[in-house]
C-alpha cells in the first residue's frame, strides 16, 4: 500500500515534470534566420521544481488529505442534507431563471462593448448547443456535422441579403426552415445507421457543405466569403451611422440621441437573448411532449419503442429536423453579428466544440448545457493572459471535468409527474 | 382473431420455422412451448413484424399482416413483451407508460406547443390510464422512479402494464415468468388470467414454466426444431408421447 503510494506519487511528479519543463523551461528564440533553444531563467526552473514537489507530496498523502477535507463541518453537513421537495424546488428554480433572464436584459447597458459582443457569441453557442442537445442528448444520435446546418442558416441569410435584399427578420425564418429541410434530407439516408457509423456519415456531410461553400465561388464567393450582411433593424430603424435601406430611418435620429456604435451591439445581444430564451422554451416544451418522450424512448431501446408503435423514421427525422432548425436560427444571428462570413467559420472544430458543450453540460439537461456553453465560450477568453497556454488550460479543464463528473455539469433530471390517485 | 398458416422463416441455410400453423380465438390463452432453440421466439418475431417471414400467411382480424413493419402491427393491436426485459431504463415508470400510448396522443407539434384542448384532453386521459395500470400491477408507489432501478419482478410487471396501456387486442408474452420466484409466478398467473377475463385480451404465451402453462392455457402448441409437433388442450399435450419424447429424449 505505502510502496504503491510512493510509486504513484513518483509517477505523477515525473509526468508534471515532463509536461511542464519543455513548455515553460525552454524557449525558442529567433536569431537572424536560425532558431536557437535557450533555457528559461532560474526563477522559472525553481517554480517548476516546486510544482513537481507539491504534486509529489499531494499524491503521497492524497487519501489522508481528502478524508480530512470530507470531515470539514461545512461539507459534511451539506452531504447529509435531505433533498428539497420536488415542487418546491421547481418553483425556486423557475424564479431563479426568471431573475437571471431579467438581469441579462439590463446587463449590457452597464458593461463594455467587448463584453456584450462576447455575450452575444455565448448566446449563439447556447442556441446551437440546445439544438444539438435534442439530437445527441435526447434522441441519442451522434451528429458530428452539426455545423453544416449552422452554415446553411448563415449562408441563407448572406445570399438572400446579397441577391434578394432580404432583411434579417425575413431571413430568420427562411434560414431556419432551410436548415431544417437540410436536416430532413440528411436524415433520410442515415436513418438506419447507429453510433459510430452515424457519426462518420454526419461528419462527412458537414465537410461536404463546407467544401461546397468553399468551391462554389460563383455563388458563395468561395474562401473570400460574403460581406456586407445587413444588421437587424428595429421596426425599420437602422443602427448604422447612415441609413442604407430604402424607407428606413436611423435609430439615433428617431430618438434624437447621439449616434453610438454600442447601440447596434446591444441590440444584437438583445435579439440573441430573446431568440435563445425562445429556443430554450420551445425545446423544453418539446421534451415534455409525446415527441420528446419518443426521442428518449428510441435512444433507450429502439426495439422496444418500435414494438409499442413508434415509427423509427418519424421520430429520428423529427429530432434531426428540429435540431437543424435551431442551428439555422443561430446561423442567421451569427451572420448578422459578424457582417461577414466565410467557410472558415464552419470547420469541424465548431461541431466538436458544440458537441463538447452538450457532453460537458450533461446530455439532455438544458440548464447544464447553457452553463457549459457559457463556460466553454468564456474560459478561453478569460485565459487570454496565459496567451499560448490557454488552449492547454482549456483542454486540461475538459479532461478534469470528464474525470470528476462524467455525467456532466448538471445531469438531466427526470420530470416528476403527479398522478391523481384514487384510494 | 389471429390465424397463422404454414409460417416459415429461413435464415440462409437454416430453416428456423417450418410450416407452423396457429390460431387464436377471442379471449383465449394459447401457449407455444418447446425445447430451447425450437424457434418459439422466431415465431414471435415474425408475428410482431421484426422479421419478414419467408413463407406463409398471418391473418389478424381478417387482414393479412405478414411483412408489415413492426410499428404498424403494434398499432393494429398486437403488442408483445420480450424474453429479456426491454424497458426505457433511464426514464421513469410513468414515462414508460406514456411513451407506450404515443399513438393515442396528439403528436402534432404545434398543438403541443400551444397546448390545445384536444392535446390536453388526450394527455390527461393517458395519465389516467397510466395511473390505472400502475395500481393494477402494484407499482403506483414507484411511479416516478427510474424504471431501470426497479427489481426484476417489478420490471416484468411494468413491461406488461406498458403493453396494456396501448389497449391491445392480442398480447404476446415471451417467457414472462423467467427469473421470477414462485410467489411472483403465482401473481403473474392471476394477472394473465385477469387480462383475459376482465379486459377481453387474447394472449399468446411462450413459457418454460410448465405449471404456469398447464394452469392457464386454453390450448397449447408444441414446436420442436422449427416444426409443429402437437397441439391441443393441456391435458392432451401432457399425455402426448411425441411431446414427452421431445422434452425428455428417446428412452
Amino acid at each position: 500500500m505505502a510502496a504503491n503510494n510512493v510509486r504513484h506519487a513518483f509517477f505523477s511528479a515525473l509526468i508534471t515534470l515532463i509536461i511542464s519543463y519543455p513548455i515553460l523551461g525552454l524557449n525558442l528564440e529567433a536569431q537572424g534566420i536560425s532558431v536557437t533553444l535557450t533555457g528559461a531563467d532560474t526563477s522559472t526552473v525553481i517554480a517548476i521544481f516546486i510544482a513537481v514537489i507539491v504534486v509529489f507530496v499531494f499524491q503521497l498523502f492524497r487519501e489522508r488529505l481528502m478524508d480530512k477535507i470530507r470531515e470539514l463541518p461545512i461539507l459534511s453537513a451539506r452531504a447529509h442534507k435531505e433533498p428539497m421537495a420536488e415542487n418546491k424546488r421547481a418553483k425556486i428554480e423557475s424564479w431563479i431563471i426568471t431573475g437571471i433572464v431579467v438581469l441579462a436584459l439590463f446587463w449590457p447597458f452597464f458593461v463594455s462593448r467587448g463584453a456584450v459582443d462576447l455575450a452575444t457569441l455565448v448566446l449563439i453557442y447556447i442556441m446551437l448547443a440546445l439544438g444539438l442537445n435534442v439530437v445527441v442528448g435526447l434522441a441519442g444520435l451522434l451528429d458530428l456535422g452539426y455545423v453544416a446546418f449552422y452554415a446553411v442558416g448563415a449562408y441563407t441569410f448572406a445570399l438572400l441579403a446579397q441577391y434578394a435584399d432580404f432583411s434579417f427578420w425575413m431571413a430568420l425564418p427562411v434560414g431556419a426552415c432551410l436548415a431544417a429541410l437540410f436536416g430532413l434530407v440528411l436524415g433520410f439516408p442515415v436513418l438506419r445507421l447507429r453510433g459510430d457509423y452515424l457519426a462518420i456519415v454526419t461528419l462527412g456531410f458537414g465537410e461536404i457543405i463546407r467544401i461546397l461553400l468553399n468551391n462554389w465561388t460563383t455563388l458563395t464567393g468561395g474562401p473570400n466569403g460574403i460581406g456586407g450582411i445587413p444588421d437587424p433593424t428595429l421596426f425599420g430603424m437602422e443602427f448604422g451611422r447612415r441609413v442604407k435601406g430604402e424607407g428606413n430611418t436611423s435609430f439615433h435620429d428617431t430618438f434624437g440621441i447621439a449616434y453610438s456604435g454600442e447601440h447596434k451591439v446591444i441590440f444584437l445581444y438583445l435579439i440573441a437573448l430573446v431568440l435563445a430564451v425562445f429556443t430554450a422554451m420551445v425545446i423544453r416544451r418539446f421534451m415534455r411532449m409525446p415527441v420528446g418522450r419518443a426521442w428518449e424512448a428510441l435512444r433507450e431501446d429502439e426495439i422496444a419503442a418500435r414494438s409499442l408503435g413508434l415509427s423509427r423514421t418519424a421520430v429520428k427525422l423529427s429530432a434531426f429536423t428540429i435540431g437543424a432548425f435551431f442551428a439555422g436560427f443561430s446561423g442567421t444571428v451569427f451572420a448578422s453579428k459578424q457582417g461577414f462570413i466565410s467557410p472558415e467559420s464552419f470547420v469541424f472544430l465548431e461541431s466538436a466544440i458544440v458537441l463538447a458543450i452538450v457532453v460537458l453540460g450533461g446530455m439532455g439537461s438544458q440548464i447544464g448545457v447553457i452553463l457549459a456553453a457559457i463556460a466553454v465560450t468564456i474560459l478561453p477568453e478569460l485565459a487570454r493572459e496565459f496567451s499560448e497556454y490557454r488552449m492547454l488550460i482549456f483542454g486540461a479543464a475538459m479532461v478534469l471535468m470528464m474525470v470528476w463528473r462524467p455525467q456532466g455539469l448538471m445531469p438531466m433530471r427526470r420530470i416528476h409527474i403527479e398522478l391523481n390517485r384514487q384510494e | 382473431m389471429l390465424e397463422v398458416q404454414n409460417l416459415s422463416m429461413r435464415f440462409g441455410g437454416l430453416l428456423a420455422v417450418d410450416q407452423v400453423s396457429l390460431d387464436v380465438q377471442e379471449r383465449e390463452i394459447v401457449s407455444i412451448i418447446g425445447p430451447n432453440g425450437a424457434g418459439k421466439t422466431t415465431v414471435f418475431n415474425c408475428l410482431s413484424g421484426f422479421y419478414r417471414p419467408t413463407g406463409g400467411k398471418i391473418i389478424f382480424q381478417g387482414k393479412e399482416i405478414q411483412g408489415k413493419p413492426d410499428y404498424k402491427i403494434s398499432r393494429l393491436g398486437m403488442v408483445r413483451t420480450f424474453q429479456h426485459v426491454r424497458l426505457f431504463s433511464s426514464m421513469t415508470v410513468v414515462e414508460n407508460l406514456l411513451v407506450a400510448q404515443h399513438r393515442h396522443l396528439n403528436t402534432n407539434l404545434i398543438a403541443g406547443l400551444l397546448k390545445t384542448p384536444d392535446y390536453r384532453e388526450r394527455e390527461k386521459k393517458s395519465l389516467e390510464r397510466a395511473r390505472y395500470w400502475l395500481e393494477r400491477v402494484g407499482l403506483i408507489d414507484l411511479a416516478n422512479r427510474e424504471s431501470g432501478n426497479l427489481a426484476y419482478g417489478q420490471q416484468r410487471r411494468l413491461e406488461i402494464a406498458r403493453c396494456m396501456v396501448t389497449e391491445p387486442k392480442l398480447l404476446m408474452l415471451d417467457e414472462p415468468a423467467a427469473g421470477l420466484n414462485p410467489a411472483e409466478t403465482k401473481d403473474l398467473n392471476q394477472l394473465i388470467v385477469s387480462l383475459k377475463e376482465d379486459y377481453n385480451v387474447s394472449v399468446v404465451l411462450i413459457e418454460h414454466d410448465m405449471s404456469l402453462v398447464m394452469d392457464i392455457s386454453d390450448r397449447i402448441n408444441v414446436i420442436n426444431q422449427g416444426r409443429p409437433l402437437a397441439s391441443g388442450k393441456p391435458e392432451e399435450i401432457r399425455n402426448n408421447d411425441d411431446v414427452i419424447k421431445a422434452y425428455l429424449g428417446e428412452a
